[in-house]
């Protein structure tokens, strides 16, 4: 739950400007809705990088792993459990 | 090649028929055929003729970056009409705007932009809407873009317009804030076609990739060359996801690439933490901004066996120079020189020649000039001055260039305040206008500054109403909700006073000079 809380927190804080959470739902493609560009992308990889302490391969830049709530914490705990 | 054509729908025609089975665009997971590609475009031009669209009428294409919007622009030509594409992240009140200065009669879009368009559409009666399903419903009083193309004919409509015509506007950006729709004919935009497809060699052969969007000069501009030469274009709706891109452009062993300087501070990062390499490139190009002159060596590692070509336009001509691959390297400042069949000249203040070596205002001349901003005499009046012919105008970019002993360009400053940013041009102003429909803001300054990846970074200064309280977070969310993405600021900064000039008006020049090393901490 702490994952999904971060990711979020972050999306709605650095994409959307808001704190209602009404204005995002886990499963909405951030590509789709217009939320994110390229460079927008980058930063969610480097804020996971650094707060989960993973690190993203290029060709792991895809948007089933980065482009929705729900996508980003299936890839973060996929990531963890590589790393435990 | 030597075809000459006079309709810019032509080209796709010729190349439906010379190689019908030929992939013409591959987007997504979709491949489309030359056949294919002009079969939507004639029936999308008998639906546009059934609903009023003829010679000269204006027709907005408000669609992602994908195979649809590549047709439609040839669809709306074979209807004889005025192809007029946005961004697909522009948002309600300037697509009203757009919609209005323009005197759309038909919007083209997809449904899952309806939140955007369906709230606009309504304030105008006469507008009919033309929707692509997609995942979402399609609003109310919306037909059906693929059922009524269904049972139309794949045939060209008779062609009405000749090549004087306007084939499209297309809006840029303008210091004042308010988008200028800049007018271009057939004949100038098949003219400046075939002067870029000629100096970067482009044939049949050729398999272009872009990711850069189709309502901006350089982007559209890689569809044309690839439907002039009968070539392939893999076009991407953004770089959003790079390994998605990289994947396709290894796939399509693509033979052209088209960046921007962000895009290419992209793949150089990439490239640091992972070798990347296109060893299938042999065409590389950059425009829309600058390229530093210390990416090229990294870029030659990614590119291997690419000429690089640095270009400079602006959408009132679409290019104006380029320079020889061969001297990408002995002369990285440099944009080189006029493009085929077109000439540059510097002049000083006072309208006369500079002298060699001496900085002046860089003007074009040639068939690949504009003929105007559309429904604006008097901005028009500024940019078009009477050239050496009568009856004949050049442009003047308002650019200050120098020139070198053998005859190349280099830039040396912008003549407005114009901000560049990840290879868009946006307008202080129109920022600066979002941030005050906030009304606790008392005043807004917007200025670019320096950022490695985006060139130069948004960054607005605000002063709030006595009493009154804003976050940063609150600007920047209004700014999203009125702008496209790339203009809303990366950096808010509130501070408790803006300096002023002698005459008291507010200057972007100072608050850059005053807040220069509040700058450099934030960025």
């Amino acid at each position: 739950m702490l994952i999904k809380q971060t990711i979020r927190r972050y999306i709605l804080e650095n994409f959307l400007f808001t704190d209602d959470e009404s204005a995002l739902q886990d499963g909405d493609s951030f590509l789709a809705a217009g939320m994110i560009d390229s460079t927008g992308v980058l930063e969610i990889t480097l804020f996971i990088e650094e707060t989960f302490g993973l690190k993203v391969k290029d060709d792991e830049m895809l948007p089933e792993n980065l482009d929705s709530v729900d996508n980003l914490v299936a890839f973060i705990q996929r990531k963890q459990v590589v790393a435990a | 090649m030597s075809t000459t054509f006079r309709l810019l729908q032509e080209i796709l025609l010729n190349a439906a028929a010379r190689y019908p089975d030929r992939t013409a665009l591959v987007a997504g997971d979709l491949r489309l055929s030359y056949r294919e590609v002009a079969d939507y475009a004639c029936r999308l031009a008998h639906a546009l003729h059934q609903r009023g669209v003829g010679r000269g009428g204006r027709v907005v294409i408000f669609m992602d970056n994908d195979w649809r919007c590549a047709a439609s622009i040839f669809g709306v030509l074979l209807a004889g009409g005025v192809f007029v594409a946005i961004n697909s992240q522009t948002k309600r009140d300037k697509l009203a705007f757009i919609l209005r200065d323009a005197g759309a009669r038909v919007l083209l879009s997809k449904s899952n932009l309806a939140w955007v368009f369906g709230p606009v559409a309504d304030q105008f009666p006469t507008l009919q809407v033309l929707c692509a399903p997609d995942t979402e419903a399609l609003p109310v009083g919306v037909e059906n873009l693929d059922e009524v193309l269904a049972d139309l004919p794949a045939t060209p409509p008779p062609q009405s317009a000749i090549s004087l015509d306007l084939a499209g506007l297309l809006y840029t950006s303008g210091t004042t804030g308010e988008p200028k729709g800049v007018m271009h004919t057939h004949q100038s935009l098949l003219f400046v076609l075939d002067s870029i497809n000629d100096y970067l060699g482009i044939s049949e052969d050729d398999r272009l990739f872009s990711a850069l969007p189709l309502n901006f000069g350089y982007g559209l501009f890689q569809w044309f060359s690839a439907v002039r030469a009968g070539a392939m274009l893999v076009l991407e709706r953004s770089f959003t996801y790079p390994a998605q891109v990289f994947k396709r452009m290894r796939d399509e062993i693509v033979t052209g690439f088209a960046g921007v300087p962000t895009i290419y501070a992209m793949l150089l990062d990439q490239d640091a933490k992972q070798p990347l390499r296109f060893p299938s490139v042999r065409l590389l190009t950059n425009a829309a901004a600058a390229l530093p002159a210390e990416f090229i060596s990294g870029i030659r590692r990614i590119f291997p066996q690419a000429g690089l070509y640095k270009m400079y336009g602006q959408t009132e001509c679409i290019r104006s120079a380029f320079l020889e691959p061969a001297l990408a390297e002995i002369k990285p400042e440099s944009v080189g020189c006029a493009i085929p069949g077109t000439e540059l000249l510097l002049f000083g203040e006072d309208g006369r020649p500079v002298a060699p070596g001496e900085i002046g205002i860089l003007y074009v001349r040639g068939p690949h000039v504009m003929r105007g901003y559309w429904n604006q005499p008097e901005k028009t009046a500024e940019v078009l001055v009477p050239g050496p012919l009568p009856g004949e105008f050049l442009l003047k970019s308002g650019d200050l260039f120098r020139q070198d002993v053998e005859g190349d360009f280099y830039f040396v400053a912008r003549g407005d305040e114009i901000i560049k940013s990840r290879g868009e041009k946006i307008s202080p102003a129109e920022v600066e206008n979002a941030i005050y429909s906030l009304s606790a803001v008392r005043e807004a300054v917007v200025v670019g500054i320096p950022d490695r990846l985006q060139g130069e970074a948004v960054c607005a200064f605000v002063t709030l109403r006595e009493g009154d309280k804003l976050s940063a977070q609150q600007i920047k969310r209004v700014c999203s909700e009125r702008l496209e993405n790339y203009m809303v600021p990366k950096h808010v900064l509130l501070v408790s006073e803006l300096p002023r000039t002698e005459n008291g008006k507010l200057s972007r020049k100072l608050v850059l000079e005053q807040y220069a090393a509040l700058l450099a901490q934030s960025a």
